[in-house]
């Protein structure tokens, strides 16, 4: 009863005109880019240049390597990917069939790898990990966020625009305070973007490595100084598939670089 | 090994000023940082980067612990003649990569 309870106020929220004040027009969003200097931005647009490229690169080469009990690689059961996994990034994260969940495109990654390939599944933020995750992006650049928007999804969003919007930790702060509200202003010396994920996984300088959604979102969650979500916990997920649909639209360019 | 990323123009003019750009992934751990632990995390970067056309270096660049990881080195050189290009760093730890890569000039 409780949870039917919870899904009409799920819908109401979505529906609602009222619970999308503050949001941001649909033609003045854009990617973090559009807020990076020029030497930053020529970064990323050379593939000689952009050090995420490096990942894109094991990344291709981890994609044909055999791997785990079964001895397959990706590309047996996938074929060449620059053709059959040309969009599928722009599709994550998406509801599993089996989980009945939104699993991002990490987890998708690892569920194909203890299923079909019989190996163990690779820790998140871990290189190998990264690396796939940013070759299957980037087989989807210049491709637009198109996430499904139906009743399987609903809730999901809802839930994840609910944690957006909703104030947390010690400064008392929610997603949507900054990135709604004060984008393009600054915080300190970095300007404030929008948060759409358009680039995941991307270079961040200040990491000086290749870095995955969760982390960027644990590293804001401590910013606000609230209680980060485990990387297992459902709601980071709910929250990626909220800030993907919200992006919609936007086009992908992994390997992005951030300041 | 690590995975390195050049960019050579295919083909060059006599006399022609080209660009050669250079990417390596390497973490340049700077050996001034403290691990999780508490102990210091021992160095480990590239101390030298070399190229050399045809055998003779036409450029070098010593690194330093400063250097972010993944260093990317960029420079020009005259166009000569047709060749191969040989890049080599080395680093801490033994560390050593090397690469060719083929300029044709016309």
């Amino acid at each position: 009863m409780k949870l039917a309870h919870g899904f009409v106020v799920a819908g109401l929220v979505l529906a609602s005109p009222a619970a999308t004040v503050g949001e941001i027009p649909l033609g003045e969003r854009h990617s973090g880019y559009e807020l990076m200097t020029p030497e930053l931005r020529a970064m990323q647009d050379d593939d000689a240049a952009n050090p995420g490229m490096l990942s894109v690169l094991d990344g291709e080469a981890l994609w044909n390597r055999a791997d785990g009990a079964s001895g397959k690689s990706c590309a047996r059961c996938h074929g060449d990917a620059t053709s059959s996994m040309r969009g599928v990034a722009t599709r994550y994260p998406a509801v599993d069939a089996v989980h009945r969940r939104p699993i991002d495109l990490e987890q998708r990654v690892n569920v194909c790898r203890v299923e079909y390939q019989q190996a163990p599944p690779l820790a998140f933020e871990s290189k190998e990990l990264l690396a796939l995750a940013a070759y299957l992006g980037h087989l989807s650049k210049g491709l637009p966020i198109t996430i499904a928007d139906g009743d399987e999804t609903r809730p999901f969003i809802a839930a994840g625009r609910e944690i957006f919007e909703l104030r947390q930790g010690q400064l008392n702060l929610s997603c949507a305070q900054c990135h709604d509200d004060n984008w393009g202003q600054h915080l300190a010396g970095a300007s404030i973007p929008q948060a759409h994920p358009t680039g995941y996984p991307l270079y961040r300088l200040e990491w000086q490595s290749l870095g995955s959604l969760r982390r960027r979102l644990r590293a804001c969650m401590v910013g606000m100084r609230a209680e980060p979500y485990a990387d297992v916990a459902p709601e980071i997920v709910d929250l990626e598939l909220y800030l993907a649909w919200r992006a919609r639209g936007l086009t992908l360019e992994t390997p992005a670089v951030r300041p | 090994m690590a995975r390195v990323l050049i960019n050579v123009p295919a083909k060059a003019r006599r006399g022609e000023i080209i660009e050669i750009k250079t990417l390596i992934s390497h973490p340049m751990e700077s050996g001034f940082r403290t691990g999780t632990n508490g102990t210091m995390i021992p160095r480990d970067i590239i101390t030298l980067f070399r190229c050399t056309h045809n055998g003779s270096e036409i450029f070098r660049a010593e690194l330093s612990p400063a250097i972010a990881a993944n260093p990317f080195i960029s420079f020009f050189t005259v166009a000569a003649e047709s060749g191969t290009l040989e890049f080599r760093w080395t680093g801490d730890n033994g560390f050593v990569q090397s690469e060719t890569a083929e300029l044709a000039v016309e």
